[in-house]
């Protein structure tokens, strides 16, 4: 078991309030993904679960127990720090044998567990190995066998893969998503890439200045978020916000388009806005257009590879009338 | 890259770091050469470099005299002693101060280091009363418990260094872990500190081990330690130029071979952080 509840759980340093006021239930084995821009407090918030940080009002609940004043080592939760925090001083097979001595298990027991994670995570030929001996992506494995070997109620994750490069990052992201298919374990897990909160989550939560912006899955925030924060933060490249005569033509004080929900041509046709090309970002399978559209403003278009367009082309942008994101003037959606 | 350097400048360096390393050990040297004169040697108007007759009778005296081995054995008990007594306070003091700092934590670093610029003879009529009060007089645990209190805030604020140097994240790892403060502070801080913690506890014997004021001042007989049993051979008159040579070479032999053998460690201690 491992659910996890947040009641109006707040948090200050000193005069600095941090999460105002946050309230969220996480369901036993579900994947949750904290998402936000740098500053929201998602690391906090995962802190304060964590036991790391002590509340400064509210109740934390895990498994309907309330554990708000509990103790990290008394929580049964385990964490994935970003630095890999390994005990340098010890092999691999103590690094991962650690919770289970803290725990008293008996030897056998530490043998089994400590083998089991290490083919799990296929670090078998590196158990004698000190941390500073092991490559990035083997390092955060060690951090993960640590957390495994406990058995905990939920993992915690704290920005684990953004030391990596970015072809191992893909690799452990899909490691991390296969282990919670696996141990169907609760886990949350905190980032600023919303590629990745995109890709691994059952459900996310966006945090924008220590508030819940909207909590769903991630399919719900692309197609139905609740603000223009969301419909920014989500989606990549973000989606372009039109505001003032051209939003008012929709009935809404602001209104977004997503990159890849625009019809592009080089002729004019009814209801289109005209723009010149800035860059072209050429990925090959896509192409990203940088638009400067007369009276509106730059505006990112996502178009297919094969498109060819330089800087300076006139090119005509037609947005799809069915996803057209419209706002009121205090960005919530309409 | 390497910087260049030309011969010249290294020579003359070479010169000056031999020519400053000789003038801080001469008199240690000169010591070593007393210690084996005869006392009319050791006080010759023409002063001579080596022993002209070599003998080992100023050893003897002073043994005869006052029982070398019973001040070195109190050395060793109160340097050792008040030095883990010292680190017992130390170690959860300074983790306290690294890891969950208060507003204050700054200012009793500061306050505690202070303590250490006030001259030793202004608190000694407290101290002699409370030592008397407390029939701690010339008793080796009295001796202890106050080299351990002057060298407290070197201890912490050694330690404090050190630890700062530790990335909190593997001591929260720990926590995560389960483990409880007792097995963080054993099973993790103190054996990644190593080489800190040795080379505090180095400093600390060596402190101890030379500190004169307080032993002299507390013990007479019983509890004195090797800064006693030197300063007993100095006296205003007579022949003893030989024999303290003597006495001093037996005191500071221990130590000097002790800071000899860790001197990479006590190097690397002392230089600890300065680099990353």
């Amino acid at each position: 078991m491992g659910s996890i509840s947040l009641k109006n759980v707040k948090k200050s340093f000193g005069e600095v309030q941090i999460i105002p006021d946050i309230s969220l239930d996480i369901k036993d084995g579900e994947f949750v993904v904290f998402v936000g821009p740098s500053g929201c407090g998602k690391s906090t918030l995962l802190r304060l679960i964590a036991g790391l940080e002590d509340t400064t009002a509210g109740t934390i609940l895990l498994d309907g127990e309330d554990m708000t004043k509990a103790p990290p080592a008394r929580r049964g939760l385990a964490m994935v720090f970003q630095s890999y925090a390994l005990y340098p001083h010890m092999t691999v097979r103590d690094n991962i044998a650690f919770p289970l001595k803290m725990a008293k298990a008996s030897k056998e027991e530490i043998d089994k567990k400590v083998e089991y994670a290490a083919r799990t995570l296929n670090l078998s030929s590196y158990l004698d190995r000190r941390p500073r001996a092991l490559s990035g992506g083997q390092r955060q494995r060690v951090a993960i066998g640590r957390a495994i070997v406990r058995e905990p109620k939920a993992f915690l994750f704290d920005e684990p893969l953004s030391n990596l490069d970015a072809a191992l990052r893909v690799n452990m992201r899909l490691e991390i998503t296969e282990l919670h298919q696996q141990l169907k374990t609760t886990m949350i897990y905190v980032t600023h890439d919303q590629v990745e909160a995109m890709t691994m989550a059952d459900r996310i939560v966006v945090l924008n200045a220590g508030n819940v912006e909207q909590f769903g899955s991630p399919l719900d925030l692309y197609k139905k978020p609740a603000n223009r924060f969301v419909a920014g933060f989500i989606g990549s490249p973000k989606m372009n916000f039109v505001d003032g005569p051209e939003a008012a033509k929709h009935n809404a004080h602001s209104i977004g388009v997503r990159p890849e929900h625009f019809k592009l041509s080089k002729t004019a046709e009814a209801g289109t806005w005209k723009g010149k090309v800035g860059v072209a970002e050429q990925l090959g399978s896509d192409t990203f257009l940088h638009v400067h559209v007369d009276g509106l403003g730059l505006m990112t278009i996502r178009t297919d590879g094969d498109q060819t367009f330089s800087h300076g082309d006139d090119v005509y942008l037609t947005p799809d009338q069915t996803r057209i994101y419209r706002f009121d003037a205090a960005g919530k959606a309409i | 890259m390497a910087r260049n350097v030309s011969v010249q400048t290294r020579i003359g360096f070479t010169i000056a770091a031999w020519a400053i390393a000789l003038l801080l050990f001469s008199p240690i040297l000169w010591v070593l050469l007393t210690a084996f004169k005869t006392e009319a040697e050791a006080i010759a108007s023409s002063p001579t470099f080596f022993p002209q007759t070599f003998t080992l009778e100023n050893f003897g005296a002073v043994q005869d005299r006052s029982d070398y081995f019973k001040h070195a054995f109190n050395s060793i008990v109160v340097s050792v002693g008040s030095t883990l007594l010292g680190l017992i306070i130390g170690i959860p003091a300074a983790w306290a101060m690294a890891f969950a700092p208060t507003k204050r934590t700054k200012d009793v670093l500061m306050w505690m280091l202070s303590t250490k610029m006030m001259p030793a003879v202004g608190v000694l009529i407290p101290i002699y009363l409370i030592f008397r009060d407390l029939r701690l007089l010339d008793t080796l645990q009295g001796l202890t418990i106050i080299m351990t209190l002057i060298n407290l805030p070197i201890i912490i604020w050694m330690l404090y260094t050190y630890f700062k140097e530790i990335p909190v994240d593997i001591l929260e790892a720990a926590r995560m872990d389960g483990a409880e403060l007792w097995n963080e502070i054993v099973h993790v801080l103190v054996p990644m500190a190593v080489p800190g913690i040795a080379s505090t506890l180095l400093l600390n014997v060596i402190l101890a081990w030379n500190e004169a004021f307080w032993t002299i001042t507390l013990t007479s007989g019983r509890a004195g330690t090797l800064t006693a049993f030197i300063s007993s051979f100095s006296s205003p008159q007579g022949l003893f130029l030989a024999k303290l040579s003597a006495a001093s070479l037996l005191a500071i032999a221990p130590i000097l071979l002790m800071g000899w053998f860790s001197q990479k460690q006590l190097v690397r201690g002392l230089t600890f952080g300065a680099v990353k």
